[in-house]
């Protein structure tokens, strides 16, 4: 009941800032705060919103109130030998499953897997004029009305609180081994996009340092049976490579410089721009250090039918890919469908939405 | 009076201008011609539209659509025609916009695992252009050898592999659409996400209500090295029900896992003499696929699972003749019943896995209260009812009598924690139940959605969603559990 009554209580700090037109910025453990355009209005805190509501191993679902830490939910699947299959990073011990869910983002598992949005069932938020609306819900399939629950994950809280939401997880696989090879960029695009049309049980893929690694996951004979299919040496697990890949801990990520997140098809070759390079995701989503003109990184990557987002440092004016004038008019009119003041996050993600 | 023609009306003026863009045997305004298209596979609702449209590029679906925007006349789209909810029926007053001539694979890409392709293109003609490179898409509805991706997307189609390799959601990449008033525009990208909103799970399942699907780009994944599927038989339903959440808290996430009842299985044995015993309460079919390994491993398992959950004969298919043959039975289940019975409604509602029993004891008491017979096929992996509830057009007031059981049904699902629709859409079939199981402002938020893309109430207006009058009417008629639905609203 606790949470029942904070839940009320946020609808009513929602119907306040409706009321005054003030604006609201959605913080959960405020883990991702560096991610999209800077923040605006009074902080609207959603940590308190918190605790696992239902989990049955059976059902493949958990629901969850916004608030509760990732970490939490992460435990409480592992117990049962279950996972998120999205893997996704958390930048910091205080991530809240909201805030994972609201900027959408993947680990080294996406390509495989699925992505964060894929995993998502069903919301209950809060929208801009004070109303608790219910999508999806806690079963598999369910095409009753539109997919906004997919809709708000990755749409940076700029559309409605999340207050509750129910994800499909996935179990553990029983068994995973790490084959590292050194190659050069080009031998790798070929080699990581190449692994796509083969029937083999690989769940992450990247290109770092003039090496390349595989992750093979299933069951334990099935993995020992892949590795005898591809070249390279095995890395100790103990190095948690994923983990910090994931994590952005590998000492690449130690710059200060403007890092950019390019996706791009897994084939597209070594694009010409300079600075330092790792390509995860299979060559799908490539990270670069650069002091290159944004626009010139985005012409380049364009070029390509891909997209560059300013992920980490550099002027955070400018962050996602500007969209194209009719698009970013539709979009403009879904934001006002959802949060008609423009309460919630305002240009958190464009500077018009 | 002067020998002048009459002016003419909008109507053909409208028809006019559709001659002047395409060939005469484009444009069908004939009754016996607009007959093929008055129905979808769902043919208790018929209506002829006034005028049918068959364009074969882009451009032209762009004229039509700015027609249309400009003369106020309303537009739906239609693919196959195979939808189950009547998401394609035609409006009387409207264009029937079909999408048959797309029909091209535009592009198969084996590095990037993708395939692009025009709207038309069935479901199968995708997997069979792909196979040569090793690779299919996934999503495998039954219907798969008649609808088009097009529909596939209007819906979110699902098929019986979904449980592991998900809906058509999960496995598209980009859309080209033309809006409603005529432009182009691309949602989604060829990359793993892309800027804004996620626009491309918005689409997936929106029932041809915020755009028309000109081009779509499919993921594509590689053949496993094996699948293998093992048959359970059941000498009662809930069993075999359980013996489905035993499989996956087992760690397991089978290919498929479809479970069928009595009836279904004595139908399906009839029609396609797939093996099945014919003398089980129940019957699951559980494919495996991965490398060798895994499925040798998950086959052990799946044995143990399976007979610790009371299974009375567990087989695995000999080879893969077997398989085929187990799984024809399956896919052929709806034309099976269809033999059985002079008419069958099929029902689509999806519940949380543990409810089954509850639900089918439920769907058989009400089977006694109607007297009407329900054969059940259930995508049980993902909690995706399917009943098939027999019954005879022709005697009078059997159709209400079937309709009212199944929105019972449907109900029932809500209320267990379900959806009222796992993969068939709402259509106009289930219009009213979105009255159950959403509230005031989810609804609201819903046309509010649908008016960002197309304000003037154009694409498949009166579908998916009902106006908050209808739902008001609907709950003056109908008290659910003592409780009126939107109370809140005034009574019409
Ligand atoms: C025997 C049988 C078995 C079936 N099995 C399954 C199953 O296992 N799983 C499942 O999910 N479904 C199943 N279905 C339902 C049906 O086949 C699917 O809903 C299918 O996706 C419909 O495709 P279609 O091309 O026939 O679309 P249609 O019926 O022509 O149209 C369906 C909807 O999509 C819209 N639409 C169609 N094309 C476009 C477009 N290009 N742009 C925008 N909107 C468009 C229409 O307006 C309509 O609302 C089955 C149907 C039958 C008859």
């Amino acid at each position: 009941m606790v949470n029942q009554s904070i839940s009320e209580l946020l609808q009513t700090q929602v119907q306040q800032a409706v009321k005054n037109g003030h604006r609201l910025n959605i913080v959960g453990g405020g883990s991702k705060h560096f991610l999209g355009r800077q923040g605006q209005g009074a902080t609207l805190n959603i940590s308190q919103h918190r605790g696992i509501i239902e989990y049955d191993p059976h059902e493949l679902v958990i629901t969850a109130r916004a608030g509760t830490p990732l970490q939490e939910i992460e435990h409480a699947l592992a117990d049962k030998q279950q996972m998120l299959a999205f893997e996704p990073p958390h930048f910091g011990e205080h991530a809240t499953l909201g805030g994972t869910i609201a900027a959408g983002l993947s680990g080294p598992r996406r390509p495989y897997a699925g992505s964060a949005r894929d995993f998502m069932l069903g919301c209950k938020v809060l929208n801009g004029k004070g109303e608790i609306m219910q999508f999806g819900g806690r079963v598999m399939k369910n095409v009753a009305g539109y997919d906004v629950s997919r809709l708000m994950t990755g749409a940076y809280g700029t559309l409605g609180v999340i207050l509750e939401l129910s994800l499909k997880v996935l179990p553990r696989p029983a068994a995973s081994v790490t084959l590292f090879n050194e190659c050069s960029e080009a031998d790798a695009i070929l080699f990581m996009s190449g692994l796509l049309s083969k029937a083999l049980p690989v769940d992450a893929c990247c290109y770092y340092k003039g090496q390349s690694y595989v992750r093979l996951s299933g069951s334990k004979q099935s993995v020992v049976d892949a590795q005898k299919k591809l070249l390279g040496e095995r890395l100790n697990q103990r190095s948690h490579f994923w983990q910090r890949l994931r994590e952005h801990e590998l000492s690449f990520f130690n710059r200060d410089k403007p890092l950019w997140r390019i996706l791009v098809k897994p084939t597209t070759p070594t694009l010409a721009i300079d600075g330092e390079w790792l390509l995860d995701w299979g060559g799908a989503q490539r990270w670069l250090y650069s002091d290159a003109d944004a626009a010139d990184i985005r012409k380049i990557v364009q070029q390509y039918n891909g997209h560059a987002t300013l992920f980490r440092n550099g002027d955070r004016h400018d962050v996602f890919q500007p969209l194209a004038a009719p698009m970013q008019l539709l979009q403009q009119r879904i934001k006002t469908s959802f949060d008609p003041d423009n309460v919630f996050n305002p240009g958190r993600m464009y500077a018009e939405i | 009076m002067t020998g002048e023609a009459p002016k003419p009306t909008p109507t053909e003026q409208l028809i006019q201008a559709f001659q002047q863009l395409l060939p005469d045997e484009a444009v069908l305004t004939d009754t016996e011609d607009l007959r093929p298209f008055e129905c979808d596979g769902l043919s208790v609702y018929r209506r002829l539209p006034m005028v049918v449209v068959l364009p074969e590029t882009v451009e032209q679906v762009q004229a039509i659509m700015r027609l249309c925007f400009a003369a106020k006349v309303p537009v739906v789209a239609r693919g196959a025609g195979t939808g189950l909810s009547g998401g394609a029926l035609p409006l009387e007053d409207g264009v029937l916009l079909s999408l048959a001539k797309f029909k091209q694979i535009l592009d198969i890409d084996p590095q990037n695992a993708m395939a692009t392709v025009q709207p038309g293109v069935r479901n199968l003609a995708i997997s069979d252009a792909a196979a040569a490179h090793g690779l299919y898409y996934a999503p495998d509805p039954s219907s798969q050898i008649a609808c088009t991706i097009g529909g596939n997307v209007a819906e979110n189609s699902g098929g019986v592999h979904c449980l592991k390799y998900g809906l058509t959601v999960h496995n598209i990449l980009q859309l080209k659409i033309v809006t409603v008033d005529g432009e182009l525009l691309t949602i989604g990208s060829e990359t793993l996400d892309s800027p804004g909103y996620d626009l491309l799970a918005l689409m997936t399942g929106s029932e041809g209500m915020l755009g028309i699907f000109v081009e779509i780009t499919v993921k594509l994944l590689a053949k496993p090295e094996r699948a293998q599927v093992v048959l359970a038989a059941f000498d009662d339903v809930t069993k075999a029900g359980e013996a489905v959440g035993e499989i996956i808290a087992a760690g397991i996430i089978p290919a498929g896992l479809e479970m069928m009842d009595k009836l279904a299985i004595q139908a399906a044995e009839d029609f396609a003499h797939a093996c099945y015993p014919r003398d089980a309460e129940a019957i699951l079919l559980c494919e495996l696929d991965g490398s060798n390994a895994e499925v040798s491993e998950q086959i052990m398992t799946v044995h143990k699972v399976l007979k610790q959950s009371g299974a009375t004969e567990v087989r695995t298919a000999k080879d893969e003749a077997e398989r085929q043959l187990f799984w024809k039975g399956r896919k052929s289940a709806f034309p099976a019943v269809g033999r059985i019975s002079p008419d069958y409604y099929c029902m689509d509602g999806t519940i949380p896995r543990r409810q089954l029993p509850k639900v089918l004891r439920f769907m058989s008491e009400l089977s006694n209260e109607y007297g009407l017979a329900v054969a059940n096929v259930f995508h049980a992996g993902d909690g995706n009812l399917h009943p098939l509830i027999l019954f005879d057009a022709n005697t009078p007031g059997e159709l209400q009598r079937t309709e009212e059981f199944g929105r019972r049904i449907l109900e029932f699902c809500v209320e267990v924690g379900g959806t009222i629709t796992g993969e068939h859409g709402v259509g106009m079939e289930k219009i009213d139940q979105m009255c159950v199981q959403f509230q005031s402002a989810e609804l609201s938020q819903f046309h509010a959605i649908k008016k960002a893309f197309d304000p003037e109430n154009l694409l498949n207006p009166g579908k998916a969603v009902p106006t908050l009058h209808r739902c008001a009417e609907f709950g003056a008629m109908h008290v659910h559990n003592g409780q009126l639905a939107h109370p809140e609203l005034e009574r019409f």
